[in-house]
This record gives C-alpha cells, structure tokens and sequence, in this order.
C-alpha cells in the first residue's frame, strides 16, 4: 500500500513548551491514501504533533514535510485549504449560517461556493440540504459536528486532519459519524490523520495506528497486529480496555 | 418654574455646540480604543498598562482634568507655536476623550479575552490571516459588547460635557453654570433637562444599534447609525454659522457681578452694530490668560486680582499706583489694553451682622482682633490663599478659633444662620444692603483695592469702535449701583432680575 513518496513525513520534529518536551522527535512516515490514528493518553503529544501538520503550532526542531514541502514554508492560508481540519471544539463561527461556515475557506481564498455545492456537501455529511442557511445554535451537537467535516471538505483537502472530532458526543452519534467519516475516507480518496484517545475507536475506523507515549512514537503497527498481542506494553495497556470490556460484554450475553 | 418651557427653546445653539462636542470625543475615542484594545488582545502587558492609565484617567475628576489641559496646552505652545488654542474645543474635546477611553476600551478587551476558544482556533485551522480572523470573526463577535461600552461612554461625555463651560466651550453646562452663580433655579434645571434627554436619546439609539447587532439585525444597526449621524449632521449644521468674522468674545467669571457687567457690555457693542459672543461661567484663573492670547476679547478684571496673581506682588502701593502699573504692565507683557476703570471696588472685606457686631462692639479690623479667638471666620474656597487674608492676619494679629470654606453664594446664608460669625465678603455685593451687614474698617490699610477694569485683548486693543463704544463706562458705576444690581440678580423673590435686565436697570442708573 504505501507509495514511493509519502504524502507526509516528519523528520525528527520536536515540540518544546517551556522546559516541557511535548513532541520530542518524531520520524515517520504516512502515504497517501491511508487513515492514520495517533493514539496516547492526555498529554502524551498526539495533538501537539498533528497540529505542527498544518502549523497551527510550530515545531522547535525538525520538520514536517507534505508532498515533499516543508509546511513552515508554504503560506499558512494555502496550507490549510489542502488540510481540513476537524475538532472537538468544532468551532462553528456563531455569527454566520451553516452554508457560511462551510463556504467559508473557499471564500477566503476569493471563491464563491455555489448552493448546490454546499447541498452536495450537507449531503456527504448526511444533512439535509435544507440546513443550509440555519444558524449553529439551533443545531444538536451531533449536527454540528458534521456540518464542521463538511467545512473541512469543502476545499477539496488531499489530506483530514481530525483532533478527538467525536469526543464530544454521545456514543450513537459518535459512532454513525465515525463510521461516516471512514466511508467518505474510501470515497473521496483521502489521506486521514485522527488523534483520539479511544483505541476502539482506533482499532475500529484506521488501518494504521501510531500509539505515542511522552512525545515519541512507541508502537507503529495495523489494528489486526495489534489486536494479535504486538507493539509493546503501552499498546497493549491501552489495548487490552475495549478487549476486556468486549469479554465481559460477551461473557454477560453468553449462556450459562 | 414654569419659566424652564420658555428658556429650553433657546438653547438650541448650546445642544448643538454640546452635540458635536461630545460625538467627537466619543468619536475619537473609538478611533484610539479600538486598535488599543486589539493591540491588548494581542499582549497582556499592553492590556494591562492600557487598561490601568484609562482607570487612572477616570479618577481625576471631570472638572480638574478639563483644567488640566490649559496649563498642558499651554506649555505645548513651545512646540506647536503660538496658533495652539488653550480654551474651547481643543482642551474639552482631549479631555473628555481621555475620560470616554476607558468603557470602550474595557469592554473591547473583555469581549475579546471573552471569545469562544475553539471559534479562534477553527478561524485558524481554516486558514485565515491575523487580519482576516479580526475582520471576519473577532470583530462581529465582539461588536455587541463593544457597543455596550460606547453607549456607558455616551452618557458619561454628555453628562461631563457641560463642565466644558468652564474653559470656555459653549455647552448644556452654561445655562447650569450661569443659574448657579444667580440662583435661577430655572435656568439650571433647563440645562439639566436638556443635557439628560440628550444623554437619554443618545443611550437609546446607542442600544438599538447594540441589539441589531447582537441578534444580527442589519436594518437596526444600520437604521441607528442613520439616526446618529444625522443628530450630529445636524447639530454640525446649526453650529455652522461660526463663518466670516469672529464676533467680539466677552468673558465672565462665576459670579453675578461677571454676568451683568458682561451683558452690559455686550449691549453696547451690540447697539455699535458689533456681533458679540459670551463666554459664561469661566474659571477665574482662565480669564486673564485667555484674553491675552485674543482667544476672548473683553474681560473685567480687578486690579488686586492681577497684581497678586500675574504681577506676583504682594505689597500695597495704594489705590492708583497699583492701578497705574498694572496698565503699563499689561500693554507691555501682554499687549492688553486696560480702558478703564468703571467706578467701583469689589475688594475683600470682613462683614459681619449688626447684631453680632454691636453685642461684641466691633467696628475694625483692630477691634476684631480682640475677639477673634472666640469666633469662626468663613471665606471663599481661595480666601485663606490669598495674600490679602495673610497681610490682615499678619497686620492684626487676627487668629480665629476655626476657618470655614464656604462658596460665595452660601456665605451670607452662613452668617445669617451663625454657623460663621465674620465672613470675607464683597465690597461691591448686594448682600451687604439687603442683609444691614457691617463691612469692618481697615484703619492699616491692609486690604489691597480691587477696582474693576475693563480689558481689551490685543486682537481689539486698537479697535477705535470698540472703544467708543465702552469709553462712557468707564468712571460710570458706582459702588452702590453695582450692589444693587448684584442684589436684583441674587435675591429669590419675585423681584429677582436676569443678568440682562439688571444690566439694564444699570446702564439707566449710570445715565446710559
């Protein structure tokens, strides 16, 4: 699967905050077209080393490579039109309608989305069209969130950046829009990096997982060799938690 | 009461002059705060230095800090050259900038310390510049509160606005200032009214604007600020007929006297086919610099005022030398032009009761004395400053049990109702007849004089019209005209008399 030139690379990237070392440097590859989970507990670097992606924070050493450029180097707005970018905060602008938020990188970028654009994209995200030109606060949680990964697709991005995009909502919602974002994944050939700190979720939705611990990269392994017992200690600990919730679940449905 | 129906109608180019002053310190003031408070956004050092000055500001009263930019003002001379105005619109619109700086800049600051984390980091993670975040998101988020702090603003510079009077800018505050100094109740409660429905109607649209823009109704906003500017559209517009020549500027101090002489004055020249202009309600120490530098023309001055105040002296040469070298001294330092005296004194002088008096068997200064240390003695805010109270205390050997502050116009109520048994009085003030008071003599000679004099400023000094048209004032007013036209002005009952139809009753008594 992986191709001769990786979409994204990090070379040695580093994030120090004071005399905290949250990224100490990473190096690793991602081709194109995969779907990566970063996975770690609090604190552990995932978010700080996604966010370096599209600069929203910038490394102290190293550098993040996309399509062979460093980031630091391209002009920020062009950067991040080729980037969506999902988060839990979700970060609707309030001010504006649903059809405005999600025209909104297009516009700055000096291009009028046309409605039946922003149809087309309500409808990826499994919206009524009709929405268009609510406003965010009389939405759900669970609708704005997918209003907010139609936002980010609505630059035709090469690459979705996702920090905990479902943290926020209920488990049913949680679940229908994971197994959404994994769909348009396939469909719109996308190249997706989710930080999350579910490894189900992981395990669930990627086909690579990166497991990090203390700023580094400790396991780099498939959802199936890490389900096989692979990758280390800190993967396992956090492996083993669905596992042993799925044998309990199992074993409490099992006949005696 | 019912007068108040009749004096608001005539204060249409007062609400004007208040008008475009207050929106063009509320004006400024946006145009300072707002960059200010992006800036703070961007630096908590900048937030907190910005935000501590702005409060610093706000405690300095009103009053002292629009007087504080004479002084200022004067000083910058030096770097801007003679043509910087020290009076008028200049130093009331910085001052109230600086006093409207501090709502709006806090609630911009606080709006924006205020804004939904995640909404600035989506404004980033979709690419926008630093410029764009502003533009497109920081902004129309914060512009409800913002507002908010305009409006508090608002009402603060039109409320403060009326103390522009006292450095010379016609606003509200002069019919409150001028029904002050002559207890016409009317007048002050016409400038009240006035000055509060402004600031009412002002904090009105203010919040129509405010809610248009938090519910993001564009036709409220956009219909608000249509109402705005064309109140100061207007205002600008009634306020326009400063064009062509300069009318003749006639100053008074706060005090009845000051108003009466000026109308008297000012009819005159009107009657000589001159435009004229009051300034009402001064600060005494503005007068006198104001008319040197022609930014008001004719003032009455006094000759112990000058001497001790701008010839720093503080001996007593007699009656006419001390005149004579003030008008040498004035056409020399200051190319004033002193025309002449008008006839009478307004000096200090100790009154006390006649009851009182008699019962003590005091007659002079020297007698008081004797007594003094059972008494309380009560001045005007400046009396116990002046030289005048030190050259008597030290000619008499005068020590008081207590001294009291009193404004002039509470003074006579205080020696009636014995909460002061001798006060500095007024040799020229009406209350000394209508009370029966007894002035003390000065067998020393202490007291300085202060004859009344009119000054030209050197814009008008040579102006042989003006002149001849003032020269018959000059020797005309005796000390007891001058009372009783004080008294006409000060008293409550229903003989009580404008500044403008006691100038009358004068000019007849003078022979006019």
């Amino acid at each position: 699967m992986t191709s001769p030139r990786p979409l994204l690379r990090f070379e040695g990237a580093a994030r120090v905050y004071g005399n905290v070392q949250a990224v100490a440097g990473v190096t690793c590859d991602i081709a194109g077209g995969s779907f990566v989970a970063l996975v770690g507990a609090s604190g552990s670097g995932k978010s700080t080393l996604l966010k370096m992606v599209n600069t929203l924070v910038e490394p102290t050493a190293g550098r993040v490579l996309f399509g062979g450029e460093d980031v630091t180097a391209l002009p920020p707005a062009r950067l991040r039109r080729r980037v969506g970018y999902v988060f839990q905060g979700i970060g609707l602008f309030p001010h504006m309608s649903v059809a405005e938020n999600i025209a909104i990188g297009p516009r700055l970028a000096g291009e009028k989305l046309p409605p039946s654009r922003i149809a087309e994209l309500l409808e990826l995200v499994e919206l009524d069209p009709a929405m268009a030109s609510r406003m965010p606060d009389e939405l759900s949680g669970g609708q704005r969130q997918r209003v907010g990964v139609a936002r980010a697709l609505a630059g035709e991005p090469e690459l979705l950046l996702m920090d905990e995009p479902f943290g926020a909502l209920d488990p049913l919602t949680r679940d229908a829009l994971g197994e959404k974002v994994r769909e348009l994944h396939e469909r719109l050939g996308l190249t997706t990096v989710m930080v999350t700190h579910d490894m189900a979720e992981a395990l669930l939705l990627a086909d690579r997982v990166l497991v990090m611990d203390a700023g580094a990269i400790v396991a780099d392994e498939s959802p199936r060799a890490l389900l096989a017992g692979e990758g280390g200690d800190i993967a396992q600990g956090l492996v083993a938690v669905p596992r042993q919730q799925a044998e309990r679940l199992a074993a409490m449905e099992s006949p005696r | 009461m019912g007068d108040i129906w009749d004096i608001l109608p005539g204060l249409g180019d007062k609400l004007a002059a208040h008008v475009v002053l207050s929106a063009s310190a509320i004006g400024l003031a946006i145009i300072i705060a707002l960059p200010l408070a992006v800036w703070a956004s961007r630096s908590a050092t900048v937030s907190r230095i910005a935000l501590a000055l702005a409060s610093l500001v706000q405690t300095i009263p009103a009053l002292a800090l629009l007087a504080l930019f004479f002084p200022l003002l004067l000083s910058l001379r030096a770097v801007f050259g003679e043509g910087l105005p020290t009076l008028g619109f200049l130093p009331a619109l910085l001052a109230l900038t600086l006093y409207a700086l501090l709502p709006i800049l806090r609630n911009a600051v606080t709006a924006q310390a205020n804004l939904d984390p995640g909404v600035l980091e989506a404004a980033d993670g979709v690419g926008m510049t630093k410029w764009q975040k502003l533009r497109l998101v920081e902004a129309p988020l914060s512009a409800p509160f913002v507002m908010a702090g305009i409006r508090t603003a608002s009402v603060w510079t039109i409320g403060a606005a009326t103390l522009a009077t006292t450095i010379g800018q016609p606003s509200l505050g002069d019919p409150i200032f001028a029904g002050l100094q002559t207890q016409n109740w009317a007048l002050v409660l016409a400038g009240c009214l006035a000055s509060a429905g402004l600031a009412l109607a002002a904090d009105n649209l203010l919040w129509v604007i405010e809610v248009g823009l938090a519910r993001r109704r564009r036709w409220m906003s956009l219909g608000g600020v249509a109402i705005v500017a064309l109140g100061i559209l207007a205002a600008l517009w009634a306020g326009r007929a400063e064009e062509g020549e300069r009318p003749i500027v006639i100053a008074s101090k706060q005090f009845s006297e000051q108003y009466i002489l000026a109308k008297l004055i000012g009819a005159r020249l009107q009657a000589a086919g001159y435009r004229v202009e009051y300034r009402d309600g001064l600060g005494s120490a503005v007068v006198h610099s104001a008319v040197a530098n022609s930014s008001i023309d004719i003032s009455v001055d006094y000759t112990g005022t000058i001497w001790t105040n701008y010839l720093k002296r503080d001996d007593n040469p007699g009656r006419e030398a001390m005149y004579e070298t003030i008008r040498a001294w004035e056409a020399r330092e200051n190319g004033v032009k002193v025309l002449g005296r008008l006839g009478f004194e307004n000096a200090y002088a100790f009154a006390m009761r006649a009851d009182r008096a008699k019962e003590l068997g005091v007659t002079s200064l020297a007698d008081l004395a004797a007594v003094a240390p059972r008494l309380t003695v009560g001045g005007d805010p400046e009396f116990f400053e002046r030289p005048e109270w030190i050259a008597v205390k030290a000619a008499y050997g005068l020590d008081f049990a207590s001294k009291r502050n009193f404004a002039p116009t509470f003074m006579y109520n205080a020696l009636q109702s014995g909460e002061a048994d001798v006060i500095s009085a007024y040799t020229s003030d009406g209350r000394i007849a209508a009370d029966r008071l007894v002035v003390l003599e000065d067998p020393k000679g202490a007291l300085p004089s202060y004859d009344a004099m009119i000054m030209l400023s050197p814009r008008i000094a040579g102006d042989a019209g003006v002149i001849a048209a003032l020269k018959p004032l000059v020797g005309a007013i005796s000390v007891e005209a001058m009372r009783e036209a004080n008294l006409a002005v000060d008293r409550e009952d229903a003989q009580k008399m404008t500044p403008k139809q006691a100038a009358q009753m004068l000019a007849a008594k003078a022979g006019l």
